[in-house]
């Protein structure tokens, strides 16, 4: 199995060590002056392509964001961790607010059509609308067989993935004829840290844009968001001193 | 409202989730439908036909469901939606329902609904964002709604008390050889179930190793607890991965819940601050985790955990 192509959805996100803030209208997050990075669930997407690339067994690795002019920061990030050419979907201003999992999927799907991909890799869920859904549309839209949650992903013959899975009680095996979708889960790699050289040269590989009109996707939202608030709070309690006096406490609300 | 549940099963047993679905697809009102497929149904119709709220069962039983792969399923339930025209199809926010109800969404042009934990209307839902950290408030413009619900945030309903008529689902040709089940490996414990258990106690970093777990499972068994990790504990190796607790492993709301050796990362938060009462035990009075806990010890785990399973 040689000369696969491959394609990696690179979402850009709010970085997963910021704390967000709810806006004042309720309506969103602060995302202004807050740092962003890859998805990181997508960066062990694109960590197992470009692994399976040292393998020769993927070709080529194209990486795709759809959203605004700053994705391309998340797309040089990918490209100099090692894919080969970047491909950035610009979604602006309120059609970037209103864009969701099932217009994206439309348009992911619209490229690996017309980019003639074999395996494409997402990772299971953006932290942040935690929506868990892009890699199954896509594979659904594409008639495509879906190995979601994937913890370890093995070749087999010229056409076969053999993909080990999370589900809720343990593992699981499944097989599947490409071309396939894949999505990625924690434990399937520890991606690597894009270099300082390799930074320079990502700045020379090719980097194309394109709009979601030439795609020929309708991309309007499904759903409107009516709030965004801030969680309950849980007011911290007591401290206890000892495991006498916490048994007391336990006992007292009836819970042992 | 009119909806179908998709159960989930493993051939003999019905999954509790299952029953959290069903309390919500009751919440929307009108007739909920359920659907079993599989390629054992006999056992999981019977209990299902009992199952509280429940007014029809379809079963479809058919060698080609093993595994409950979405590509298999997917055909059937759109056959099945084609006949019946529900308003909402559901199903539970674990492995099964997350890789299932996408796939089916995108068929029917539909944006689903992942993880809720509210019904405001029939077109109107609630779930979190941001591992939890905001709540979002959503409406749907689409004719039906496909969801799936976390089930701490929905109580089930009674597994007896009903009698669903069982009819068969609609026949649907389906032949998949793209994709193939081979098997699973599930923990066997003798333990209550994560999501489903009265009591949980999770291990952190602070465990030290796996062995050390041994600790947590003498108190679990004192207590009929169910015992889970942090994902510090389970990246270290101590445990396997089905016992993460947290926003990217397993949701939880029980009774109690005590975090030994925890220090209480946002991700962990996310899955478990919806309990009753949480107790953290960590030597380090600093821990996040003492924000969240309605008792705190201060103190060394491996003093006071044998301490405390001895006492109670």
């Amino acid at each position: 199995m040689a000369s696969l192509r491959a394609l990696v959805g690179c979402k850009r996100v709010i970085d997963y060590a910021v704390k967000i803030r709810v806006k004042p209208d309720n309506m969103g997050v602060v995302t202004e002056g807050i740092k962003h990075s890859m998805n990181p669930f997508d960066e062990i997407a694109l960590e197992e392509a470009v692994r399976m690339k040292e393998k020769k067994i993927v070709s080529e690795i194209v990486a795709v964001s759809c959203g605004p002019p700053e994705c391309q920061e998340t797309l040089r990030t990918a490209l100099a961790m090692g894919a080969d050419r970047a491909i950035h979907v610009e979604i602006k201003g309120e059609e970037y607010q209103g864009l969701q999992p099932l217009a994206v999927s439309k348009m992911l799907a619209k490229l690996i059509q017309n980019e003639k991909v074999d395996i494409a890799f997402f990772g299971k869920q953006a932290i942040d609308d935690d929506s868990n859904q892009t890699g199954q549309m896509v594979a659904s839209l594409l008639d495509w067989p879906q190995a979601t949650f994937a913890s370890k992903i093995e070749t087999e013959g010229s056409d076969t993935l053999k993909v080990m899975r999370e589900i809720d009680g343990g593992l699981e095996h499944i097989k599947v004829k490409l071309p396939a979708v894949v999505t990625a889960d924690l434990r399937l790699n520890e991606p690597r840290y894009a270099t300082l050289p390799n930074i320079m040269k990502a700045k020379k590989k090719p980097f194309s844009k394109m709009s979601s009109e030439e795609l020929g996707v309708d991309i309007k939202p499904r759903l409107q968001v009516k709030s965004v608030v801030d969680p309950p709070v849980r007011e911290a309690g007591s401290t206890v001193e000892n495991v006498d006096e916490l048994i007391t406490k336990l006992k007292d609300v009836g819970v042992v | 409202a009119s909806s179908l549940v998709i159960a989930e099963h493993n051939g003999s047993d019905v999954v509790p989730l299952t029953y959290n679905s069903i309390g919500a697809a009751k919440q929307l009102g009108g007739d909920v439908t359920v659907l079993v497929a599989g390629k054992d149904c006999s056992n999981v119709s019977k209990q299902l036909a009992q199952a509280e709220g429940v007014s029809k069962l379809l079963v479809a039983q058919n060698d080609i469901f093993d595994g409950f792969l979405a590509e298999t399923l997917t055909p059937l339930i759109l056959e099945t939606q084609k006949q019946f025209n529900f308003t909402h199809i559901l199903a539970g926010a674990g492995a099964f329902g997350k890789n299932l109800i996408p796939r089916l969404a995108a068929k029917l042009d539909v944006a689903p609904i992942s993880d809720i934990i509210g019904i405001n209307g029939e077109r109107e839902f609630v779930r979190t964002i941001y591992a939890g950290n905001a709540i979002q408030t959503v409406t749907s413009s689409d004719p039906v709604s496909l969801i799936t619900v976390r089930g701490t945030a929905f109580p089930p309903s009674g597994p007896t008390g009903g009698s669903a008529n069982i009819e068969d689902a609609p026949s649907v040709a389906v032949s998949y050889d793209l994709s193939k089940f081979e098997g699973q490996e599930l923990s066997i414990s003798e333990r209550p179930e994560l999501t489903a258990a009265k009591a949980v106690i999770s291990g952190g970093r602070g465990m030290k190793n796996g062995e050390n777990f041994e600790l947590l499972y003498n108190l679990a068994d004192k207590l009929g607890a169910a015992v889970g990790a942090s994902r510090a504990a389970v990246d270290a190796g101590y445990v396997p991965n089905d016992m993460q607790v947290g926003q990217t492993g397993k949701i939880v709301a029980p009774e109690l819940y005590i975090a030994v050796g925890i220090s209480g990362a946002i991700q962990h938060l996310a899955g478990m601050k919806d309990s009753k009462v949480i107790v953290a035990i960590n030597k380090d009075p600093d821990a996040p985790i003492f924000q969240v806990a309605d008792f705190g010890l201060v103190e060394d785990l491996f003093k006071a955990v044998p301490e405390l399973t001895e006492k109670l």
